[in-house]
């Protein structure tokens, strides 16, 4: 006999009982979209030709177009491309890292997240093209043998950022996709006709065998240990973009952690941002819980502090370190020209987050939303405050200088939230946005003998 | 698979104990060659069917020695076929080829995990199933047999005890 007990369900989804039941609501979602979807992809589909637009005519006329000059030559496009990468890093976190920790409530939320990773590492990606302004010559990046015997500097943090962005696209894609299959398998055995068609096509021949299974699971964790690894080694590497220069302002130790928390932070509220609308349009109230709000609330006021932690310690080191050029940074920042962005990015990440230290708060959907958009804005600031005031008033004062963005760059900043819009309208219509099969793994599984009763010690949490 | 003359029984069943028995009790009368089809992957299962370790990890480890090895080689060797002191630093500084290897260490163990798990569970496969059930990946479990002509009997009798929804038989045909 058997024994077999399922008591590692329970704690997440008390409304949902049968695993067929999982199947029918979540692949109900695939069906023919709504007018309210039309009109977000519309609205984003021409965000997305404004920002083509706007890049086209930026290639056309040459970088003059946007407020890029000495002494800022880092502008929005930077601040954006950081802002993006940023926003990736909470979908591997809780798709890779709180897998291997075992953290049940990442079930639910995970392949949101992932797909959000996917789609904001494509959009970031695009911005670094954008900034070089030639985009003809931006092969150079890559190391091939040419004519000219030339090879890219390895010792610079920009190339280092080049395989480190590449390779966390490439693995988060893979990532992404291999932990589909099994549902768009799935999708494939409810759907008829040119969408059967499809489904049969990307769910590889996915039948669900005990040796699929038991390669796919240990393939799984494997490759969550190698992101995990991964995502924290490439907010670090866009830390050291900054960090390894000169820059005062940039030239900190601090700069690696503190940007992975920062962009852990994020992520977090990004997610809590695309999450909300996406449980009350497809009606998954039953799988999205209050709890798994509530723990994203939690991650997010965590990381929070860390963030706040490392600005004041920003300061507190620039005002004990005694150096002249670093005090005046720092007082630069907080009282200068841009001490409006720095204000934003004080009261957005440090002050705002504090409400989260109340339950009613963190159980409160309707404030976790608002929250999360204020801490969306005080993290671009964030990256703002970093690139641009550090830039502008460097060590001499002849080459002090004033920033401003132009239309074009503005265009294309409000055009990437519309091209990554576009993509995750469509990831909610095409593939499954909620993981089928890893929620049966947290559910009891259907027993013929009455399970034991379970232990009320044994199962308390 | 190799029982040239087999024929295949797939039994479909609601519940994993069900499942589980059915899997053990044929595995204890002889029959080597059982599989089991899940919505989700599960350790009873697996168990009952006595799997160990996967050879996945092989690949992994290897994919990312390799990716290590060509990190360091590759910068290296450019490093020293265009020898350029940039910074005042060594032609051949490690300490700035570290985060390349590393990056090349995880893109070559992922890429080598997932062509591991392709060769090791047979995907992309092509070929339609004869033995399937679209139930398979909503809730139900199947189990899959083969037996030969004087077998098939008993193997019968032992999936018919756990009470299966559905029997069917056909050909010796699963991927």
């Amino acid at each position: 006999m058997a024994t077999v007990s399922t008591e590692r369900g329970a704690l997440t989804h008390p409304d949902v009982h049968r695993f067929e039941d999982v199947n029918r609501d979540v692949l109900k979602i695939l069906g023919a979209p709504g007018k309210g979807w039309w009109a977000l992809f519309a609205l984003a589909a021409t965000g997305v030709g404004v920002f083509f637009g706007a890049w086209g005519w930026q290639l056309y006329r040459g970088i003059g177009v946007s407020g890029l000059n000495q002494p800022v030559g880092w502008g929005v496009y930077i601040t954006s491309f950081v802002f993006w990468v940023g926003i990736a890093h909470s979908g591997t976190l809780i798709s890779a890292i709180l897998f291997l920790f075992r953290a049940p409530w990442r079930q639910s939320i995970y392949r949101a997240a992932e797909a959000m990773t996917v789609f904001a590492v494509m959009t970031a990606g695009l911005f670094p093209l954008i900034h070089i302004g030639r985009l003809w010559h931006a092969y150079w990046l890559v190391p091939y043998p040419n004519s000219r015997f030339l090879w890219p500097n390895f010792k610079s943090p920009l190339v280092w950022d080049v395989f480190a962005i590449t390779t966390y696209f490439t693995v988060s894609a893979v990532f992404f996709f291999l932990g589909t299959v099994p549902d768009l398998a799935a999708a494939r055995d409810r759907a008829t006709g040119l969408r059967k068609k499809l489904y049969q096509v990307i769910s590889l021949g996915w039948r669900g065998t005990d040796r699929q299974w038991h390669h796919f699971g240990k393939a799984y964790i494997f490759l969550a240990a190698l992101a995990t690894p991964l995502v924290l080694s490439v907010h670090s590497v866009v830390s050291w973009d900054f960090a390894v220069s000169i820059v005062p302002g940039w030239h900190a130790t601090i700069f690696a952690p503190y940007f992975v928390a920062g962009a852990i932070y994020s992520g977090i509220a990004m997610v809590i941002t695309l999450v909300v609308p996406l449980r009350k349009v497809f009606g998954l109230e039953a799988y999205l819980t209050v709890k798994h709000f509530d723990a994203m609330a939690k991650l997010c006021l965590v990381t929070s502090l860390i963030v706040l932690y490392a600005y004041l310690s920003e300061f507190f080191l620039a005002w004990y370190s005694g150096e002249e050029i670093e005090r005046t940074s720092f007082w630069n920042r907080l009282f200068g020209t841009y001490w409006w962005a720095t204000w934003i990015m004080l009261v957005c990440n440090g002050m705002v987050p504090v409400m989260l230290w109340f339950r009613r708060v963190r159980y409160s959907i309707p404030a976790l939303f608002v929250i999360s958009i204020f801490v969306n804005i005080g993290m671009w600031f964030e990256r703002y405050v970093i690139v641009v005031t550090s830039l502008h008033h460097e060590y001499e004062p002849f080459a002090w200088g004033i920033y401003r963005p132009s239309v074009i760059e503005m265009s294309i900043l409000l055009g990437s939230f519309c091209w990554f819009g576009f993509w995750f309208l469509l990831f909610t219509r095409l593939l499954p946005p909620v993981a089928i099969q890893e929620l049966k793994e947290v559910m009891p599984a259907p027993l013929r003998r009455q399970p034991r009763q379970p232990d009320p010690q044994e199962a308390a949490p | 698979m190799s029982v040239a003359a087999g024929q295949g029984i797939l039994a479909s069943y609601e519940y994993l104990d069900s499942t589980v028995d059915a899997i053990e009790r044929l595995r204890k009368a002889g029959f080597d060659d059982v599989r089991a089809y899940t919505p989700y992957p599960d350790h009873h299962i697996e168990h009952a069917l006595g799997y160990g370790q996967s050879p996945v990890r092989v690949w992994t480890l290897v994919g990312g020695l390799t990716g290590t090895a060509t990190g360091f080689a590759f910068t290296t060797w450019t490093s020293v076929d265009w020898p350029l002191v940039v910074g005042g630093k060594p032609i051949v500084s490690i300490p700035a080829y570290v985060v390349i290897a590393f990056e090349l260490t995880v893109l070559f163990g992922a890429l080598a995990t997932v062509i591991g798990l392709f060769v090791l569970s047979r995907l992309p496969s092509v070929k339609p199933a004869v033995i399937y059930d679209p139930e398979f990946s909503a809730g139900r479990y199947g189990v899959y047999v083969e037996a030969t002509p004087e077998r098939l009997d008993e193997a019968r009798r032992i999936l018919r005890e756990q009470e299966p929804v559905e029997i069917r038989e056909g050909g010796a045909a699963h991927a």
